[in-house]
């Protein structure tokens, strides 16, 4: 099968000495540095290391329902064991991972900027990051917590007795890492863009990470005010959730969800946005529907703002606010639809080939519609009543964050590898370890869709004996997927040193960032591109590539 | 295949057995639910079918072994218009037929018998309104709507019934209501579906649906002689509520007669209806609901009586309205066993079932 990939010579080629990795030496040159890419280096570091934390909570939680008894952990161990597995997958991998370390990198190489417009905001943000997740492995080994993610009011404020104050706060203090992106994206966005660089001449990426940057700025503070007024009902017992004194614990749900249902968009939108560059670069065209697919970025950040209470469905609002919020989820629905069918038609009559990116990309198409039409079921209120709470809804939001954004994710760091670290990461067994993981994600999620229309409750650590088969399939599918997930760290960690060397642009790829050597110099541009060209104009890139030939040869 | 592991050949062979993948039907919303399952799964089905094979063909006729060359697009308003108004129709469709359902799920008919759950870490109390309580168990005949009135002692809870694909949240400090008719005898699964703490998973317990007959002898078996209204009452007077609450001219509360389902008044000209929730709050925080002519000065019963205590209050103060009291039996009075002083033909006619 013809491939992609044009490598320079190995047998000359070298990597650029003077880049940004070696541009300085020693540990503080990488703690204090305000470089975008060394930023973005130290976020994947670290978000790495709190995938593995939080995946290694998922595997004691599958490990337990192997078995319908509550057999390997007492129940308080495993709901202490999933609520650390949401709130560090949710707050400390997803939520961050692809504007934090690919949007770092990239945003100002899409833009023709040399960095983002406040580099000591943005280093600030990783310290608050990592503060944050410190506090929160701090409260997990001191006793952890065992709220559940959600933080629920009054069980959080009056009833159980372990580390809520201290998870309250490591979320509080990432919320603030989150906000410093988004705010540095912005503005970056708004006013860094290189002469020429119109708004729509902007890769999707961009337009997907600028609509994330929204709700992280507007809904990220909603939860502070969430957990701030959890934290302070709890210690000092000021009752504005609690019942006795005249507050009222519906009100937390709605502060709560007001954030973290516009969360589910900061989570999946940059990923939209590297499956829009990927699908572009691997079939050789232009995305089919440029602007349908840039407005529904904005459509998705607009509409989750008024979608939070389709959590609550169950919950006691009025008939009313159910029939006007299960309405505006189906509004919701829609541009993620009009993305799927721009991706699907972009393929059309294009010139596509299969490398690992394009697989991890085909797997996201594959797995976030199943993920997006099981939420109509969810959104739908009638039928929410049976699905909700059970395991249908964990099936469904692990098929959208897990299936969409972590396929995402390793696509965009598989496809920007060569110009992050200037080399390949090896084709044939990368490719092995999308297909592994496509095959284990889908074992281990698809039978919960199963036990959820049967009505297995989630957070569950013992459950009726019947539903035991599907649970089994779902572990071993989980152990397929540990695997899946295990081999990329080890080949790109071996690839760095033994990797082939990418050269600038080794997938042809029209974006500003493979136009410069891999990886960047410091400063990204020796001098600032002006931009004459359209997005995605691979015809443009043909005469480029004519006009070189012509003049060196 | 049983020769190479037994374990798994035996979890095959039960899960093929006994293979569902919805639960069972036993209620009359069950197959309402079931059909827009259905309908949605289909149209699931579908849209997943058409992505999936448009990928599969595009990405083998565009292959670049067979097409080196792409064709720039720039786009078609025509496809754009088609993949939004298409799917916003489907998605519309099923929101009205849900819509449908919800309302249908959370509106209780008039003659429905009401049923009241108290949640607690971890266990579910229901109340008869004989006075019969359960612990983790509900007793509901076939053929009968029955309103559960829920309540949370303490921490979220839900209440879940997948047999009859209804659920609702049990909210500290608020009423809550759902409804259901069963349709087939058994004994289903009775889940807490809201993350309530440590013995979440224990939270559980069987709904079991009986013939009418089976349900009044049930119901005459774990009797305890005192019905809810009636254990009301005995709070009502232990309570000293009939202090001020005595319906003279010259009373320092108002008149509790025909109080509930009327429109009061109150003190800030502001209207209220008077359901049970309004009861429940006026007990324990009655200065926020002044009636319009009386003096803020009955005091507070907030921590004084238990959730159960409340619902017999608020079961009495019901029972003052006539209407009420009227409806109630009518609805009940073929479920309820027969007392001793007023030998009825349904119970001769249990007896002979006997």
């Amino acid at each position: 099968m013809s491939t992609l990939i044009s490598l320079p010579d190995q047998s000359t080629a070298r990597v650029p000495k003077k880049n940004y990795i070696t541009n300085e030496n020693g540990i503080m040159s990488w703690l204090l540095t305000g470089d975008h890419k060394r930023i973005a280096i130290l976020y994947l570091i670290s978000l790495t290391f709190f995938f593995f934390i939080g995946g290694a909570m998922a595997a004691l939680i599958r490990l337990e329902l192997l078995t319908p008894q509550s057999d390997l952990m007492a129940s308080d161990t495993y709901n202490k064991v999933f609520t650390m597995h949401g709130i560090v997958m949710i707050f400390f991998f997803l939520v961050p991972s692809v504007p934090a370390t690919l949007g770092n990198f990239l945003v100002p190489l899409m833009v023709g900027a040399r960095d983002l417009a406040f580099p000591k905001i943005n280093l600030l943000s990783w310290y608050l990051y990592m503060a944050g997740g410190c506090l929160a492995l701090y409260a997990m080994i001191t006793g952890g917590v065992d709220t559940g993610w959600t933080f629920t009011t009054p069980l959080s404020t009056h009833y159980v007795n372990t580390n809520v104050v201290t998870t309250g706060l490591a979320a509080f203090i990432a919320g603030f890492s989150s906000i410093f992106t988004g705010l540095n994206f912005i503005v970056t966005i708004h006013r860094m863009r290189a002469p020429g660089m119109t708004w729509f001449k902007m890769p999707l990426f961009l337009w997907a990470n600028y609509a994330a940057a929204i709700l992280m700025v507007l809904a990220t503070p909603v939860v502070a005010i969430a957990i701030v007024l959890v934290a302070l009902e709890r210690t000092v017992g000021i009752g504005v959730f609690d019942p006795t004194k005249g507050g009222d614990p519906l009100l937390f749900q709605h502060l709560f969800w007001f954030y973290s249902h516009p969360a589910v968009y900061i989570m999946i939108l940059p990923g939209m946005g590297v499956i829009s560059e990927v699908i572009s670069t691997f079939a050789r065209k232009r995305v089919f529907g440029y602007s349908a697919v840039a407005f529904s970025s904005v459509a998705i950040a607009i509409f989750g703002f008024f979608v939070w209470a389709h959590h609550m469905f169950i919950m006691g609002v009025s008939n009313y606010a159910a029939l006007v919020f299960s309405l505006l989820t189906m509004l919701v629905a829609v541009p993620s639809a009009i993305k799927i069918f721009n991706w699907t038609f972009t393929l059309y009559k294009g010139s596509i080939t299969f490398e690992t990116p394009m697989l991890y990309a085909f797997g996201f198409m594959g797995l976030f519609t199943i993920g997006g039409l099981t939420g109509v079921f969810l959104g739908v209120s009638g039928t929410d009543i049976h699905l909700t709470e059970t395991y249908f809804i964990v099936a469904h939001f692990h098929f959208v964050m897990v299936g969409g954004m972590l396929m995402a994710f390793l696509s965009g760091i598989h496809f920007w590898w060569p110009k992050m670290t200037g080399r390949m990461y090896p084709e044939k067994i990368s490719q092995l370890a999308a297909v592994v993981t496509f095959i284990g994600f889908n074992f281990t999620f698809f039978p919960q869709f199963l036990l959820g229309m049967l009505g297995m409750p989630r957070r569950y650590a013992a459950y009726p004996p019947e539903f035991q088969v599907l649970n089994v399939f779902s572990t071993a599918g989980a152990s397929i997927l540990g695997v899946g997930y295990l081999l990329p760290v080890l080949y790109l960690i071996w690839s760095l040193k033994y990797g082939q060397v990418a050269g600038d642009n080794p997938w042809q790829a029209t974006g500003l960032e493979w136009q410069i050597q891999s990886p960047p110099l410091t400063e990204n541009f020796t001098e600032i591109p002006v931009v004459t060209q359209d997005v995605y104009d691979y015809e443009w890139l043909e005469r480029q590539k004519e006009h070189e030939v012509t003049h060196v040869g | 295949m049983d020769h190479i592991s037994p374990v798994l050949w035996q979890f095959l062979v039960k899960w093929m057995t006994t293979f569902a993948i919805i639960p069972p039907e036993a209620s009359t919303i069950a197959p309402k639910m079931d059909a827009l399952l259905v309908f949605m799964t289909l149209v699931s089905i579908i849209g997943l079918t058409i992505v999936a094979l448009l990928i599969t063909t595009f990405s083998v006729l565009y292959r670049k072994d067979r097409n080196p060359q792409a064709t720039q697009i720039e786009g078609s308003t025509l496809l754009e218009a088609t993949w939004t108004i298409i799917p916003l129709g489907l998605f519309l469709i099923m929101f009205v037929w849900g819509s449908v359902l919800y309302f249908r799920i959370f509106t209780p008919p008039a003659n429905a018998m009401n049923i009241y759950v108290v949640g607690k870490q971890w266990m579910w109390k229901a109340e008869h309104p004989g006075g019969q309580h359960e612990i983790n168990s509900l007793h509901v005949p076939t053929g009968q709507p029955v309103q559960l009135t829920l309540i949370s002692q303490d921490v979220f809870h839900s209440f879940s019934i997948p047999a009859f694909r209804v659920k609702r949240e049990a909210i500290p400090g608020r009423y809550t209501t759902v409804w259901f008719e069963a349709t087939t005898t058994g004994t289903y699964h009775l889940f807490c579906t809201q993350y309530c703490g440590t013995a979440h998973s224990a939270m559980i317990g069987e709904v079991v649906v009986q013939t009418p007959e089976d349900y009044k002898a049930w119901l005459a078996s774990s009797t305890s002689g005192v019905s809810l209204a009636q254990n009301g009452e005995r709070l009502f007077s232990s309570l000293s509520c009939a202090a001020c609450h005595n319906g003279a001219p010259d009373a320092r509360g108002p008149n509790l007669a025909n109080v509930y389902g009327s429109k009061l008044t109150l003190t800030t000209g502001q209207p209220v209806l008077v359901d049970e929730a309004y009861l429940r709050q006026a007990i324990l925080n009655p200065s926020a609901h002044i009636t319009q002519g009386f003096a803020p000065i009955m005091p507070t019963y907030q921590g004084q009586i238990s959730e159960e205590g409340l619902i017999s209050l608020v079961e009495y103060i019901k029972t003052l309205n006539s209407n009420y009291r009227v409806q109630q039996t009518t609805n009940t009075t073929e479920l309820l066993p027969e007392g001793p002083d007023k030998p009825g033909k349904s119970s001769a006619a249990q007896g002979g079932t006997k």
